[in-house]
């Protein structure tokens, strides 16, 4: 299990029972020795997302128009969907605004 | 508009101060009219020959600064250029900057800050700003940049105030409802800083206009509200090779970064080169949005413009900052750089001057470039929709406990209401319980609440968000938001009088309804069958004996007709007989049925 402090912003908290923030022992993936953000993306969505899974993931990603930080960082820079997550990190999962 | 001080020279002017006094105002004039006049100048060239002097132009450096003064619109020396100054003049070493004296006196508290000071504000003075959008970031990232003394800006918009708009989009007031924005925009920022040239750009920012507008400025603000404009705006700096500012507001959060800035600044389709489904687009017209939060957004792309025109700071390159205004933070987080394989601005791209004109926005985002409700779907029969005076007709008919004979104009509402007759009194109970829960909402209370209500054969069924039902609805509708259908779905189908079993075996959603929420689906369950009871007997001889649940007529409420489709389509498909829903929603029923009803 890893404690990860995961964070919705720009209307996904919508999805997640209109929580913004919380923490959770994420499990690692079997055959695998450490969390990546894909499998992290996944296991929110079978157990956090309340509502409409394809406005969160499309495969095995995140929707276009939403950005990933981890530890206030676009996960671009640290590998994507094969960022490793570790214990105590800050994930943010925030959807791209258009209004104004 | 006209010269202000001639006209208000004093009679007796034999005193030598009043002379000077009348000087003074005079060569300050002259200063005004030189700046207007280098400005249009300035406008001409860039008019002329827009290419050659564009690398000048972008975000200047502190280095390349303090000597060109003497080209900008703030050139030439006011003290010669005063035909009538005093002979006798104090003595006043020759400024080192070009800025006038009416300059330095508006912008004195600019020239003060050590961290910004006198030639930053200069080559505020040259830059000039476009601002794509006068709507709740445009409003005061215009006014702030008038304010600044930014020697040009460029408002765009294709729309007109709206009543709507007024509570932030400052710029513009509730005397200008219907006038154009840009225009509006112009009169707020000439009034602000009449030094300031401004102009409006009626039509709005095409793919076909585009780069002719971005090429006329030194920055580009996006204040627009639509992924079809931000793509375009985006794409439209990379090829006129101009910073941008971007910001984006919709309910309590916001987001500000700078694109297309530095060696290795992204662009907005490196960051997302796949556009998002309208689906994940909110709307500030749908999701609502807290007037404040585009306030605060608009200010820090103001901030950002004058830092990319002054050489001051650090600008937000790779760099985004999100504003959530309920918890008050900020948080600055770090982005990717430019993408090699971005199509607008990556080693060999797609998008270029020759072909962004003919690129098709639209359908890359899958939406029009405005934020605008989507198109009204025709999901059911025309024919069996209900306008809103046939809705009116139909309560109105139920409300005098009259026979339907001509009250209800819609085909199938006589039978509805004759039907009414037979059901009512069940049906009212059912109401009483929905309103029981809903707090018997007093700004609807014409109807009362909890209790039996007059003998109603109909039910309205309104799928609208909590939010808006609380601002006003019809009396006695039954509120069962849009979202909440699938969980509810086995109360709603009892309310509507489906037959037994209808209720799809093959729903997930509504068995976990019945298993999960308990409380609701319970309570809902067992308040049809006590409002049966209690009038039971009346019901049972009416002849409810070939329809063992009696079955109201059912009418699906929204804001504007989409979503009531929707649920009146599903419920007919799960056995809800005759269902239908109100053409155009509320808003078609506030604006020919109750114009007292505020129009949302």
């Amino acid at each position: 299990m890893v404690r990860v402090r995961l964070e919705f912003s720009g209307g996904l908290e919508l999805l997640f029972g209109n929580q913004k923030e919380c923490e959770v022992d994420v499990p690692v993936a079997s055959g695998q020795q450490e969390l990546t953000a894909g499998h992290l993306i996944l296991w929110a969505r079978d157990n956090m997302l309340q509502e409409r899974p394809e406005l969160f993931v499309k495969g095995n990603s995140v929707r276009p128009g939403i950005l990933v930080l981890i530890n206030e960082c676009d996960w671009e820079l640290c590998g994507a969907g094969e960022s490793t997550i570790s214990e105590g990190d800050h994930v943010v999962f925030i959807s791209t605004l258009h209004g104004g | 508009m006209s010269p202000p001080d001639q006209t208000t020279l004093p009679s007796n002017c034999d005193d030598a101060s009043t002379l000077r006094v009348q000087n003074e105002a005079l060569r300050n004039q002259v200063d005004t009219l030189q700046e207007q006049l280098a400005a249009l100048k300035a406008e001409l060239e860039a008019a002329r020959g827009l290419t050659a002097t564009a690398a000048d132009t972008i975000a200047p450096t502190p280095a390349d600064a303090p000597r060109r003064a003497s080209c900008g619109p703030c050139g030439g020396d006011p003290s010669t250029s005063a035909p009538t100054a005093p002979p006798a003049h104090p003595p006043r070493a020759p400024p080192r900057h070009g800025l006038s004296r009416a300059q330095a006196e508006r912008y004195s508290r600019h020239l003060l800050l050590p961290a910004f000071g006198v030639a930053a504000q200069e080559r505020l003075c040259r830059g000039s700003v476009l601002i794509v959008g006068c709507g709740g970031l445009g409003s005061p990232a215009a006014m702030y940049l008038a304010a600044a003394g930014v020697g040009r800006l460029g408002l765009v918009d294709h729309d007109s105030v709206d009543v709507s708009n007024l509570h932030r989009q400052v710029m513009h007031s509730t005397a200008r409802v219907g006038m154009h924005k840009a225009l509006s925009g112009r009169l707020t920022c000439a009034a602000i800083n009449p030094t300031v040239q401004v102009e409006a750009h009626v039509c709005g920012l095409s793919p076909a206009s585009a780069l002719a507008l971005v090429d006329g400025y030194d920055v580009v603000i996006d204040a627009s509200d639509n992924p079809a404009t931000r793509y375009l705006v985006s794409d439209a700096c990379v090829v006129a090779g101009k910073p941008l500012v971007s910001a984006a507001a919709v309910g309590t959060d916001g987001q500000l970064t700078v694109y297309n800035h530095g060696p290795d600044g992204p662009c907005y389709r490196c960051l997302f080169p796949e556009s998002p489904s309208p689906e994940n687009c909110s709307r500030c017209g749908e999701a609502g949005v807290l007037g404040v939060v585009p306030g605060v957004m608009g200010c820090l792309q103001a901030l950002e413009a004058i830092k990319l025109l002054s050489g001051v700071g650090e600008v937000a390159s790779k760099k985004l900052t999100l504003f959530d205004a309920l918890s008050g933070r900020f948080t600055t987080v770090r982005l990717r750089g430019r993408s090699p394989g971005c199509v607008a601005c990556g080693a060999s791209p797609a998008l270029t001057r020759a072909s962004l004109p003919d690129y098709d926005y639209v359908l890359f985002t899958g939406q029009p470039p405005d934020d605008g409700p989507p198109p009204d779907l025709q999901l059911l029969d025309a024919a069996a929709r209900l306008a809103p005076a046939e809705v009116a007709a139909l309560l109105a008919a139920e409300a005098n406990g009259a026979e339907a004979n001509g009250a209800a104009a819609a085909d199938g509402a006589a039978e509805a209401v004759a039907e009414a007759g037979e059901q009512g009194p069940e049906a009212g109970a059912k109401r009483g319980e929905d309103e029981a829960r809903a707090g018997a909402e007093s700004s609807t209370g014409s109807a009362g609440p909890a209790g039996p209500g007059p003998r109603r054969g109909v039910l309205l069924l309104d799928v609208r968000p909590q939010a808006q039902y609380d601002v006003m609805a019809l009396p006695g509708a039954v509120h069962v938001p849009f979202e909440r259908l699938d969980e509810r779905l086995g109360e709603v189908l009892a309310l509507c009088g489906a037959p037994a079993g209808s209720t799809p075996a093959g729903s997930s959603a509504a068995e976990s309804s019945a298993a999960n929420s308990a409380p609701t689906s319970a309570s809902a369950a067992e308040a049809a069958p006590q409002g049966a009871a209690v009038d039971a007997p009346e019901a049972a001889a009416a002849g409810a004996g070939n329809h063992p649940p009696p079955r109201p007529r059912v009418v699906v409420l929204c804001r504007r007709g989409n979503n009531s489709q929707r649920v009146a389509a599903r419920l007919a498909a799960l056995g809800v007989e005759g269902v239908t829903d109100m053409v155009g929603g509320y808003q078609a029923w506030a604006r020919q049925v109750d114009p007292a009803m505020p129009l949302l």
